[in-house]
């Protein structure tokens, strides 16, 4: 008996995607000026830009945390700290109008859809002009307007979803990809296998990516999963899969640009395995047992995608130090205000509890 | 007696369990090496292993199927959900595996399990995390459906949930799970499907359950300072319905306030006031009424969360409705 291709769309005929050295701490000796330009391989413009919308992210998460702290904010709150070169890199490689759902830890995919800080801050503060009017809090928020379809709190209930943006995507006959995220808990969801295999069926226009930091709460992959490789989950169903370094921008740039031609050109869903980390606990009060500080602090030291960049942009001769100490400040001082304009917003309207319950005047 | 809180009863009435009978299991998400997401199983892995307590992925569905045809095999596991908002992954088998086996079999197979977890309201968690799921179960025959307020009734409650042969949908509350109450020593089994007077009372009948129960005591006292002397009853099961005490008191009483955290529409309470104008309307000298949740989902702000919930002030301000007085 011949052994058959594990798949019928094969990844065989994907162009090949560029295998990103992971830089240790031990190789940030200085290089010589361009050596990391051609391992990035990007120009200074693009990687400044990376470089500003991933510490935005991180500085306003941060900042996130601190209000918990204080008590300025309630409920669950995930935080996306670790992780800022997925959504970054992935928005590099989407179209604005291609539609993009995810779970609950969703700050960052709003904010790089393109809301603004002040409006995702103003919600987790409960305010009348939060982007969900103080209704949604950190786990529910969308930007119909910008494309982004939330903000889901039951884990995995998004891959449906986002299978079903999919199918609108083509029953409307248009070029767009839905850009569906979850997490590598998520991925053993029954409604998610029920979902890749819809998508393969039908041949919807979806890139499914697992965010796979490792753990599902206080559970690693390999206690939760029968398989670690997660972008072989689509495999029965004949989706093409990829792992990807998901603490590399660029790596995360590319293989999504890839994978969302291989769906816009009518080729069907692929599933992107985005090797990734979160530092913070799961949620606000988690005392993260589960795994020990020296792994957390080995993996900032080692792969942090910011410092990684951060470092290129340095060490190419783009930008010296001090040049990325003043866009720090910029960027701390653009979420101070976000924070501050936020604070100023008015509560959430109590005459407003019973509406959008049903559409105006129903 | 000794006073420990609700979080240690339930973990007791499983660790008991176990010892007593090595068919019961714990399954469920983060309940072994975590000790559960809100700490109830803390010492469990470590007394009785990975083989009966066992962590499963984040798949409600195929786990609470899993429990189910375990229990089929005569085995008793006890699925925990890490709330109940996640068991809508898993409705269909509670309901269609679980609760009708007995039945379709002509009684040939039974199912001995146990779904439990955290139920209702917690802080600012907003609309998919944070409702009660009470109504839902109470409909479906086949289950038995228990939601204890103190720790003595969820360790003598779970005890008899985990012995019982048949599906019992055990609804915690997160926001108990830290009060402490006097449980009596050694094995303790309560009954399944009683109701509880917990504070006897002339003119009125306030009846909760689960957290309800202590909106209802606050009020009950507020009420006492105000001259209404309120009875207030522990439902503690939601199915089967204790309707004999329900009655009892409002004879005594001749007005009824019920109350819930859960939606008002087709709510617990509607089938309590039901359970009243039907059986005893000759006794009432007021329309009953019940105080529910408001009826929207939950919102996060932490002022509109308050809106939306039931309060003992409002308890207070209905009570005085069904005397007729005012407060
Ligand atoms: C159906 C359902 N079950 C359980 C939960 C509780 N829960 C919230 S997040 C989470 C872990 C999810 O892990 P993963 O998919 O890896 O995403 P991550 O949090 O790492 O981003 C769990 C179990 C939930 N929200 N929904
Ligand atoms: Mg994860």
């Amino acid at each position: 008996m011949a052994v058959s291709k594990p798949m019928e769309r094969g990844t065989e005929d994907l162009p090949a995607l560029p295998n990103l050295e992971v830089r240790s701490a031990a190789s940030r000796e200085p290089k010589p000026n361009g050596r990391e330009r051609t391992a990035l391989g990007q120009p200074p413009e693009v990687l400044l830009d990376i470089h500003r919308r991933m510490l935005l992210l991180r500085r306003m998460e941060e900042r996130i945390g601190q209000l918990y702290a204080m008590g300025e904010i309630g409920g669950f709150c995930h935080l996306y700290i670790g992780q800022e070169a997925v959504a970054v890199g992935m928005e590099r490689a989407t179209r604005p109008d291609d539609p993009v759902i995810t779970a609950y830890r969703c700050h960052a995919h709003m904010v790089v859809r393109g809301a603004a800080p002040e409006q995702v801050i103003g919600e987790l503060l409960g305010k009348a002009r939060g982007v969900s009017q103080g209704k949604g809090g950190s786990m529910h928020m969308f930007d119909p307007a910008r494309n982004f379809y939330g903000g889901h709190g039951i884990v995995g209930a998004q891959v449906p979803l986002g299978t079903g943006i999919a199918f609108a995507l083509k029953y409307r006959k248009t070029d767009r990809v839905c850009v569906t995220y979850f997490g590598d808990g998520a991925i053993s969801q029954g409604q998610v296998a029920e979902a890749f295999n819809m998508a393969a069926l039908w041949n919807l226009p979806i890139v499914y990516v697992v965010e796979n930091n490792q753990y599902g709460m206080g559970t690693a992959v390999d206690r939760a999963s029968a398989i670690s490789e997660l972008h072989r989950r689509g495999e029965s169903f004949g989706i093409p899969g990829r792992e990807v370094d998901g603490m590399d921008p660029v790596a995360v740039e590319q293989a999504g640009q890839a994978a969302l031609e291989h769906a816009r050109g009518g080729q069907g869903p692929m599933l992107l395995e985005m090797k990734t980390y979160r530092y913070r606990g799961h949620s606000m009060s988690d005392p993260a047992l589960y795994r020990s500080r020296e792994e957390v602090q080995k993996v900032r030291e080692e792969r942090d995608p910011i410092a990684r960049v951060a470092d290129v942009l340095v060490q190419s001769g783009v930008v010296d130090a001090d040049r990325l100490k003043v866009v720090d400040r910029e960027i701390r001082a653009q979420v101070m205000e976000a924070v501050t304009a936020a604070q100023a917003m008015p509560d959430a309207n109590p005459a407003e509890l019973l509406s959008d319950i049903y559409a105006a005047g129903s | 007696m000794r006073e420990i809180s609700v979080r240690e009863a339930i973990r007791d009435a499983m660790a008991e369990e176990m010892r007593r009978d090595e068919s019961v299991f714990l399954m469920g998400e983060e309940v072994a090496e975590y000790e559960g997401a809100y700490k109830v199983s803390q010492g469990l892995l470590k007394e009785f292993g990975p083989e009966r307590v066992v962590d499963t992925p984040i798949t409600e569905a195929g786990f609470a199927g899993v429990g189910v045809g375990a229990a089929m095999m005569g085995l008793r596991p006890i699925v925990e959900f890490m709330t109940w908002n996640f068991a809508m992954q898993a409705i269909d088998q509670i309901v269609n595996s679980a609760a009708k086996t007995r039945y379709m079999s002509g009684g040939l197979l039974g199912l001995p399990i146990v779904f439990r977890g955290p139920n209702g309201v917690a802080s600012q968690v907003a609309a998919q995390h944070s409702q009660d799921y009470g109504a839902w179960y109470a409909h479906v025959p086949g289950l038995k459906v228990v939601a204890p307020f103190d720790a003595a009734d969820a360790k003598g409650l779970l005890t008899a949930a985990i012995r019982d042969p048949d599906p019992v949908v055990f609804l915690e509350h997160e926001l108990l799970y830290g009060e402490s109450g006097q449980v009596p020593d050694g094995e303790h089994v309560a009954e399944l499907g009683r109701a509880r007077v917990v504070r006897p009372g002339r003119d009125v009948t306030l009846v909760s359950w689960s957290r309800g129960v202590s909106l209802v005591l606050d009020a009950a006292a507020e009420l006492a300072e105000q001259g209404i002397d309120a009875e207030v009853i522990d439902l503690r099961s939601l199915r089967p319905l204790d309707r004999a005490t329900l009655l009892g008191s409002v004879q005594r009483t001749h007005r009824i306030v019920s109350v819930e955290e859960g939606w008002p529409s087709c709510g617990v309470g509607a089938e309590i006031v039901a359970t009243v104008v039907a059986e005893a309307f000759d006794a009432l000298d007021a329309p009953p009424q019940r105080v529910s949740g408001a009826d929207v989902p939950m919102p996060y702000a932490a002022h509109l969360e308050a809106l939306a919930l039931p309060l003992s002030e409002t308890v207070v301000r209905v009570a005085h409705e069904v005397c007729y007085t005012d407060g």
